[in-house]
């Protein structure tokens, strides 16, 4: 079967001028061989070096798409004609890449070639792509959960420069999931610990540990010698800060959250796209949305929800695939579902739009209402655990309230307690008598205190408080009640 | 070294276009006449970003569009000779991707776009081993000057 080909202007210098050139094939796929046979320049600009047809080299069927048709093995008749046309792509995808020239990026040694061969012979990331990775400069806040993947990949994959934030020691109700840590971390600051563990996953990056609490007074001076930041923090105040200090200095923030079972994932860059004010301009009333230490949270969750912020971070600098910008992937674990949602950069979004009012950072535990004064009662108002068991060893009348969730209730009770979960107290106050002694007790202390305010509102006027919660009990009282 | 001549109010087409697109990025051909180491442009056209994720940092033209500029081309008598684009907020040099998705002989115009405004063009040319864009001078002529 002979057909003619359309060869397009510049493309013509390796057909030696000829616009037209006859082919002998039954498929698209054999004429195109046959092309590329009698002239083999044309060959790389056609065909990627895997071999496969490039992927914005268009091939038309007289007018046909033959994507439409049956791609390369639609068959052609006598007389048919081909055309070969580009679709235009391109764009400035390195996008970390802003200022440094390919030749400015550094060098791999001969002991990072064999580490990271994986990755190079991968064509999306190849040789130049693990210099960038090399290149790079990312800021971990928290080494937590998230944080536990998100130092993993990010150190095995040769994240050049990781800096990570964090002020908490490691405790053992961390070790479900912040698979940084082991037995023998226990008691150690996190970010002294996780350096020790990723030097050892790597030891061809730079680790740089900052033992501090991120807030608006160190955030910008911490953040501006890096290129990206990875959220893995677990409340809203850090959360806030750390995207208000991302916008004002124009770098990328990977973002991901977890809580319970759900997870989210996204890329906010206010110069690119939205923010995470565009998505949620306020934050939840406090006490609305628990944290993991008072919600709980599956094991695996941030393993899950931490490794796709480490792929994002990859992406990015690598400049490889989509960003997840302006998309937000929301994961169920129980469904095991992943949904997507386009996001819109908000026009009048208060820090990243053209008209911000905000140009600096503010206090955000205040913006997230926050005090802590509030949460507390007053001191008149709470008893400790020795306190309270010498009442009942005397016989008082003591009704002990325990407002946490059934499964905590679970885990370990105070003998004779009754429980009402605090989301429900308001609705089964009828169970209780404002005349007795009302000692309310939570894990540590915070959510009955929130419930003894409501009780003392509603005319319950011998409620109080246990100090420390069923924590305090299990140390001083009972050694017998588990922690957790 | 190639030589891409051009009007100054096809650069103004450009730039407009370029700014009126920021943050995403925009794209169009370049039309006009080759000979030897000069590319003449004759007119520009302007073209939407068929992309429908990413925009602000790839562009697409569907093969369809492309068909429809050689064919207006053919009717002027002349060639689809490059293409131009913008990078918003990044330098008017080409990136890998650019590089994985051009044909040698074309021109390819680069507007750095900072902050929604033009900071500057280069015009570039893919070698025909593919290994790197070779940049290439661009003159604005006068409008009667001959190419």
């Amino acid at each position: 079967m002979s057909v003619n080909i359309h060869i397009p202007t510049p493309l013509r210098r390796f057909t030696s001028e000829q616009g037209e050139v006859e082919v002998e094939g039954a498929t698209v796929g054999e004429a195109l061989k046959d092309l590329t046979q009698q002239f083999p320049a044309l060959q790389p600009h056609l065909y990627t070096e895997a071999g496969a047809l490039r992927s914005f080299v268009n091939v038309f069927l007289n007018d046909e798409d033959v994507r439409y048709l049956q791609k390369e093995g639609t068959k052609i008749a006598s007389g048919d004609t081909l055309s070969i046309i580009p679709s235009i792509a391109g764009g400035a995808v390195s996008l970390l890449e802003t200022e440094r020239e390919l030749d400015d990026l550094p060098d791999l040694s001969p002991a990072e070639i064999r580490h990271y061969s994986r990755h190079l012979i991968l064509p999306e990331i190849g040789t130049v792509g693990q210099r960038k990775l090399k290149a790079a400069k990312v800021l971990m806040i928290g080494t937590g959960g998230l944080g536990s993947p998100l130092g993993l990949y990010l150190a095995a994959a040769g994240i050049g420069t990781l800096g990570l934030v964090d002020f908490d020691v490691v405790d053992e109700s961390n070790l479900h999931r912040q698979v940084l840590f082991g037995r023998t971390s226990v008691g150690k600051p996190k970010v002294m610990a996780a350096a020790d563990r990723l030097r050892d996953v790597n030891p061809h990056i730079k680790i740089i540990p900052h033992e501090t609490r991120l807030d608006s007074s160190n955030a910008l001076e911490l953040f501006k010698d890096y290129d990206l930041i990875v959220d893995g923090t677990d409340n809203f105040p850090t959360r806030y800060l750390v995207n208000d200090a991302c916008v004002l200095l124009g770098k990328p923030n990977v973002y991901g959250s977890i809580f319970r079972f759900e997870g989210q994932v996204s890329v906010f860059w206010g110069a690119k796209g939205p923010c995470y004010r565009c998505l949620f301009p306020e934050p939840p009333p406090p006490g609305l949305v628990p944290s993991c230490a008072e919600g709980g949270v599956l094991g695996v969750l941030p393993g899950i929800i931490g490794s796709l912020q480490a792929n994002e971070v990859i992406k990015l600098v690598a400049g490889a695939g989509e960003p997840l910008i302006g998309r937000l992937v929301m994961f169920d674990a129980l469904k095991l579902r992943f949904r997507e949602l386009n996001l819109r950069k908000n026009p009048d979004c208060p820090i990243c739009s053209d008209h911000p009012t905000q140009h600096e950072l503010i206090d955000y535990e205040q913006f997230c209402g926050i005090h802590p004064e509030e949460e507390r009662v007053e001191q008149a108002f709470e008893i400790s655990a020795p306190e309270l068991k010498s009442w009942l060893e005397e016989g008082r009348p003591v009704t002990v309230l325990d407002v946490r969730n059934p499964p905590e209730w679970e885990i370990s009770r105070i003998e004779g307690a009754m429980l009402i979960p605090l989301s429900e107290l308001q609705d089964r106050l009828g169970e209780l008598d404002p005349a007795d002694t009302i000692v309310a007790h939570c894990h540590h202390g915070m959510r009955s205190a929130r419930a003894v305010n409501l009780l003392r509102q509603m005319g319950f006027a011998r409620a109080i408080n246990l100090a420390g919660g069923i924590d305090a009990w299990s140390q001083m009282v009972d050694p017998t009640i588990p922690r957790y | 070294m190639s030589r891409l001549s051009i009007l100054p109010d096809h650069l103004r087409t450009i730039h407009q276009h370029a700014e009126a697109s920021y943050p995403e990025e925009c794209c169009g051909f370049l039309i006009g006449r080759a000979s030897g180491e000069t590319t003449a442009v004759e007119r520009v056209l302007p073209a939407g970003n068929q992309r429908e994720d990413s925009r602000h940092n790839r562009y697409l033209i569907h093969p369809e569009t492309v068909l429809a500029a050689h064919k207006e081309a053919r009717g002027l008598g002349l060639d689809v000779i490059g293409y131009y684009h913008s990078h918003p907020d990044h330098p008017s040099r080409p990136s890998d991707f650019d590089r994985e998705h051009a044909w040698p002989g074309l021109s390819y115009l680069i507007v750095s776009v900072q902050g929604g405004r033009v900071a500057d063009e280069r015009s570039w040319r893919l070698t025909d081993e593919r290994d790197r864009f070779d940049e290439e001078r661009i003159d604005q002529r006068l409008e009667k000057e001959a190419v």
